[in-house]
C-alpha cells in the first residue's frame, strides 16, 4: 500500500490510497443502508480507440464481463444474479466506467469479480458474436433517434472527423461488424493500465476493509502505462452552419444547436457552469424553457448541456418541436443567446443559479452513487478530496463579468445547428 | 435471506379527509414532500382522455398565492428540485430540498390542491405542449407499439387508453373540460400526502394542518365501474411503419397490486426477466441481473434479440404484465415470438425451479434495498402503494416476498401466461424511403 490522504473537517472526508502499482482507491463510509456503491473508471474512454475503428472500446465494454482467464461467462452471470446487483458498464469519451450496487455483505466477493472483469477478460468468440448482434441492432436503432441523429451529427460537425468527439462513441454498423476479438483484446492491452484506474467505494463498508480488499484484488496487477492521448485542436466555428437530416417517418423533429467553449480546468469553467443553469438548466430549462416551453408552448422538452472534459466540450442547445415550429424555435434559441452575450445574466439570476448549485449538494451526495460518481469525477479531474468543501466558494467567486466574458462564446452568428425530423429547408 | 427492510410510518387523518404519512430518515439533511391524488386515466371518459396529464401539467402555472412568474424559483432556492406525473390510477407531485424548505413544499402543495388559476392562455399554450410530447413519444417504435397493444388488450376498461390522451380529444378539449375535472378531484380526501427525511413528525403534522386544515372537503368523485371482461383469445396487433429495427411485446392481464397473487407474479417476472423492484420512480432506470433469466436465456444468449424486459407494476385494478423484446438486427419477428412463448409456456407447464425461486427472492431483496437509498424513493414508494391500495403494503414486502413458494408461482404462471390471456404485438418496419 503506498501514501494515504484523508480529507479532514466536514463534508464528505472521503480517503484516498495510491496502490504501490499506481491504483488509486478512495474510500468513504455511509450508514444508510447495508448496501455500497464500486465505481472502477479507467481512463480508456472512445477517445483511446484507433483512428480506423471507431466503436472499439464501446464494443470491448459489452464483452469484457462475459468470461475472464479464470471465470466463464456463466459463471459471472450466476454471480451476478444471484446476489441481485446492479452492473453498469458504460464508455464516455474519456472514460471506461464498472459501476455496480451490492448488498455489503458481498462486497468482497463483487469487487474481486469486478476486479477479474477489469483485468483479464478473455472475449471468447462466441460472446463476441452475440454482443456484435447487439452493438449493430442498437446503432440501427439510433438511426431512427432523431434526438441522437441531431446530438450527433452536431458533434460531427463542430469536431470534424479528425478530432476522436467527432466520432460516434458507438462507431458505425459497418466498423463494428469488422472488428475482432485480437483488436478488442489489443485495446485492452493498450490502455488498461493501473496508472489508469481509479476505484471508488462508498457504502456500508469500513474503509479499511475497503483499501485492503482493493490491494488484494489490485496490488499484484502490472502493466505497462500507456501513452498520452493528445487531443488535436478544435477549430471553432467561424461562420453559423446548419445541416438538415429529412427523417420523414418521425411526428417530431429534434433540434441540436451548440458551440465548442471550454476545458474542465479552464479557469472560466465556474462562469460557464453558472451562465448554462441559467441558459438552459434552472427549474424547466432555464431562459429557454420559459421562451421557447412556458411563454410560447412550443416544446415538451428544452434545456442546455454543458459537456466539458479534457478537451474543448460542447455545449449543446436541445429541443423537440413540431416541424412547424422549428424555424420558430431556432429563432427563440438566437434571441435568448443574442441577449445573453449582449446583457450577460442579471445579478438575481447569478444568484439563484449560485444558490441553487450549493443547495443541491445534499441531494446529489445523498445516495451511495452519486457520491461515488462525484469522488470519481473530481478525482479524474484532480480536483482534490475537498472539492465538496471548496465548491461553494468556488461558485461564490464568480461575477457578473466572468458570466459576461462567458457568454462571448455563444455567439449565434457562429452556431452550428442540426434538425432531424419530419422537416426541410423549403 | 431475511427481509432487512423495515419502515415505520406515522400516519394521521385531517378533519377534511387528507391522509399524512410521515417516515423519519435522518441520513442526510432533506426532506421530500409527495401530495398524491387518487385520479390517473383511468378515471377519464371517453372524449377526455388526457385530461388527468393535461391537468397536472397546468397546476404547475400558478395559483391564487403564487403568482405565475414566481413558482420557479421558491424550492430551487433550496436546492431542491420538483416535479410531478401521472399514470393511470395517480397523479402526484414531488419536492425535494433542504429540511429548511419543509414550509415551502406543504405551502406550495396546499395551493396547488385547491387554488390553480386555469388561465385561458395557459390552457392554450399548454396544449401544443403536450402534443409536442405525443409526438415526441410517437417517434418511439417501442412506445407506439406498446399504446396499440395496450389499446387491444382491454375491451372495456379505461386502462386501454394511454394517460397521454387520444389527438383528437386533446385538440377539442376545453379550459372548462379542465378545471372542471381538476375541481372534482383535487379535494383532500381524495389525496395522500407523504413526508419523509429529516423531520420531526409532530412538527410535520402541525404544519400540515395550518397549510390544509381549511381546505374543504368534496364531494367524492363518482369512479367508473367497469371491470375488464375475461379475455377468451389471443389477440394480434401488426404495426408496420417505415423504422430501422424490430420489436415485439406480449402482454397479459394480471393480478391487481392488493391481489394475493401480486407477489409470486413479481417473483415469477424475475425468474423469466431478472428483477425489477417496485418503484415505478426509479426501478426500471437500471438493468436489471437478468442473465440466468429464462427469457433473456432463450432469446438474448440465443442471439435472436438484442434486449429483452419484463414488466409487472403495482395497479389499483387488474393491469398487464408485458414482455419485450428488440429483435437482432437480420432476425424475423416471428423467430423472436416462436423462442419467447417457448419459453413463457415452458413456466406455464412446469413452473419455476427451486434455485430460480431462491435467486429471484434474494434479487428482489436487493432491489429493496438499492431503492431505499434517497427520502425521494422512500417517499414515492409510501405514497404510490398508499394510492393504489395500502401503504402496509409496502412496508411489509420482504416479508410477503420471502413467503412466496414454488406453488404460488407455478399457480401464478398458470393463471397468468394461457395463451387466451395474451395479447401480441409486432413493430414490423417497412424500409425507410429516400427522399
Amino acid at each position: 500500500m503506498g501514501q494515504t490522504a484523508s480529507s479532514a473537517g466536514t463534508g464528505l472526508a472521503p480517503t484516498r490510497s495510491t496502490l504501490d502499482n499506481g491504483v488509486v482507491v478512495i474510500a468513504k463510509e455511509t450508514r444508510k443502508t447495508p448496501a455500497a456503491a464500486i465505481n472502477l473508471s479507467v481512463r480508456a474512454g472512445a477517445v483511446c480507440d484507433p483512428d480506423a475503428a471507431a466503436g472499439t472500446t464501446y464494443l470491448l465494454s459489452r464483452v469484457i464481463d462475459r468470461g475472464t482467464a479464470t471465470r466463464s461467462a456463466e459463471e459471472i452471470a450466476e454471480e451476478i444474479d444471484s446476489r441481485g446487483i446492479s452492473l453498469t458498464i458504460s464508455v464516455t469519451r474519456h472514460t471506461f466506467s464498472i459501476v455496480s450496487s451490492c448488498l455489503a455483505r458481498d462486497f468482497e466477493t463483487i469487487l474481486a469479480l469486478l476486479g477479474d472483469v477489469l483485468m483479464s477478460p478473455a472475449i471468447p468468440e462466441q460472446e463476441l458474436a452475440v454482443r456484435k448482434g447487439e452493438a449493430v441492432t442498437i446503432l440501427r436503432q439510433e438511426e431512427d433517434n432523431p434526438g441522437i441523429r441531431a446530438s450527433e451529427a452536431l458533434m460531427a460537425m463542430l469536431y470534424g472527423e479528425q478530432h476522436p468527439y467527432g466520432r460516434r462513441v458507438k462507431g458505425t454498423v459497418q466498423g463494428v461488424e469488422l472488428l475482432t476479438r485480437e483488436q478488442l483484446l489489443q485495446q485492452h492491452a493498450a490502455r488498461f493500465a493501473p496508472s489508469e484506474l481509479s476505484v471508488v467505494v462508498v457504502g456500508d463498508v469500513e474503509v479499511p476493509r475497503v483499501f485492503d480488499r482493493a490491494s488484494r484484488v489490485f496490488g499484484s496487477w502490472r502493466a505497462t502505462v500507456p501513452p498520452p492521448i493528445n487531443l488535436p485542436p478544435v477549430h471553432r466555428a467561424t461562420e453559423r452552419r446548419r445541416r438538415i437530416i429529412p427523417m420523414m417517418n418521425k411526428a417530431q423533429a429534434d433540434i441540436a444547436y451548440g458551440f465548442t467553449t471550454i476545458t474542465r480546468t479552464d479557469p472560466s469553467y465556474f462562469a460557464f457552469w453558472l451562465m448554462n443553469v441559467a441558459l438552459g438548466q434552472y427549474a424547466l430549462g432555464g431562459r429557454l424553457g420559459h421562451n421557447i416551453r412556458e411563454r410560447q408552448g412550443m416544446a415538451y422538452y428544452v434545456s442546455s448541456l454543458l459537456d466539458v472534459s479534457i478537451g474543448e466540450g460542447p455545449l449543446n442547445i436541445r429541443a423537440g418541436v413540431s416541424p412547424a415550429n422549428v424555424d420558430r424555435a431556432i429563432a427563440a434559441i438566437d434571441d435568448e443567446l443574442t441577449r445573453l452575450k449582449r446583457d450577460g445574466l442579471t445579478a438575481k439570476e447569478l444568484n439563484e443559479s449560485r444558490q441553487f448549485l450549493i443547495g443541491s449538494m445534499p441531494r446529489a451526495l445523498e445516495a451511495n452513487a452519486g457520491i461515488a460518481s462525484f469522488l470519481q469525477t473530481a478525482q479524474f479531474f484532480g480536483l482534490g478530496l475537498d472539492y465538496d468543501r471548496r465548491l461553494p466558494s468556488l461558485l461564490a467567486a464568480v461575477t457578473l463579468d466572468d458570466i459576461h466574458r462567458a457568454a462571448e462564446m455563444l455567439d449565434p452568428e457562429r452556431a452550428t445547428l442540426v434538425v432531424a425530423g419530419p422537416y426541410s429547408d423549403s | 435471506m431475511k427481509p432487512e427492510m423495515a419502515i415505520a410510518l406515522r400516519s394521521a387523518t385531517l378533519d377534511n379527509g387528507l391522509k399524512v404519512i410521515v417516515h423519519e430518515e435522518h441520513t442526510a439533511p432533506l426532506a421530500s414532500v409527495w401530495c398524491w391524488y387518487r385520479v390517473g386515466s383511468k378515471d377519464e371518459r371517453p372524449g377526455l382522455t388526457g385530461v388527468s396529464h393535461w391537468v397536472e401539467h397546468m397546476n404547475f402555472k400558478g395559483t391564487t398565492n403564487i403568482p405565475r412568474d414566481q413558482v420557479k424559483g421558491i424550492i430551487e432556492q433550496f436546492g431542491g428540485a420538483w416535479n410531478g406525473y401521472t399514470w393511470i390510477d395517480q397523479t402526484t407531485y414531488v419536492e425535494t430540498a433542504t429540511r429548511d424548505a419543509l414550509d415551502q413544499m406543504l405551502f406550495i402543495e396546499s395551493e396547488r390542491m385547491a387554488r390553480c388559476l386555469y388561465h385561458p392562455d395557459d390552457c392554450e399554450s399548454e396544449r401544443t405542449v403536450i402534443i409536442s410530447e405525443l409526438k415526441g413519444g410517437e417517434n418511439d417504435p417501442d412506445q407506439l407499439l406498446d399504446q396499440e397493444v395496450t389499446a387491444a388488450a382491454f375491451r372495456a376498461h379505461t386502462y386501454r387508453h394511454p394517460t397521454i390522451g387520444w389527438l383528437p380529444d386533446l385538440q377539442s378539449m376545453t379550459r372548462d373540460d379542465l378545471y372542471g375535472y381538476y375541481r372534482r378531484h383535487y379535494i383532500p380526501n381524495n389525496a395522500t400526502l407523504v413526508v419523509v427525511g429529516d423531520v420531526d413528525p409532530d412538527d410535520v403534522l402541525r404544519r400540515v394542518e395550518q397549510h390544509f386544515g381549511p381546505i374543504p372537503a368534496g364531494a367524492t368523485p363518482e369512479r367508473l365501474r367497469t371491470v375488464e371482461p375475461e379475455q377468451v383469445s389471443e389477440r394480434r396487433v401488426t404495426i408496420r411503419k417505415e423504422g430501422t429495427a424490430a420489436y415485439f411485446k406480449v402482454v397479459y392481464h394480471a393480478p391487481a397490486a392488493a391481489d394475493p397473487r401480486f407477489v409470486p407474479t413479481v417473483i415469477l417476472d424475475a425468474a423469466l426477466s431478472g428483477a425489477k423492484g417496485v418503484n415505478l420512480w426509479s426501478s426500471f432506470r437500471v438493468a436489471p441481473p437478468q442473465r440466468r433469466s429464462r427469457l433473456y436465456r432463450a432469446l438474448v444468449e440465443r442471439g435472436i434479440a438484442s434486449s429483452i424486459s419484463g414488466q409487472i407494476v403495482p395497479t389499483a385494478q387488474p393491469f398487464l404484465y408485458a414482455v419485450s423484446a428488440t429483435a437482432t438486427d437480420g432476425t424475423s419477428l416471428a423467430s423472436v415470438e416462436n423462442a419467447a412463448l417457448e419459453a413463457l409456456d415452458e413456466v406455464l407447464q412446469n413452473g419455476i425451479t427451486p434455485a430460480e425461486l431462491e435467486r429471484a427472492k434474494s434479487q428482489l431483496q436487493a432491489r429493496l434495498i438499492f431503492d431505499n437509498d434517497s427520502v425521494t424513493n422512500i417517499a414515492h414508494q409510501i405514497g404510490y402503494f398508499e394510492t393504489v391500495a395500502t401503504a402496509d403494503l409496502f412496508a411489509t414486502l420482504a416479508g410477503r416476498i420471502e413467503e412466496v413458494t414454488l406453488d404460488r408461482v407455478a399457480e401464478a404462471a398458470r393463471t397468468l401466461l394461457s395463451p387466451s390471456n395474451r395479447t401480441i404485438g409486432w413493430f414490423d418496419p417497412l424500409p425507410i424511403a429516400t427522399s
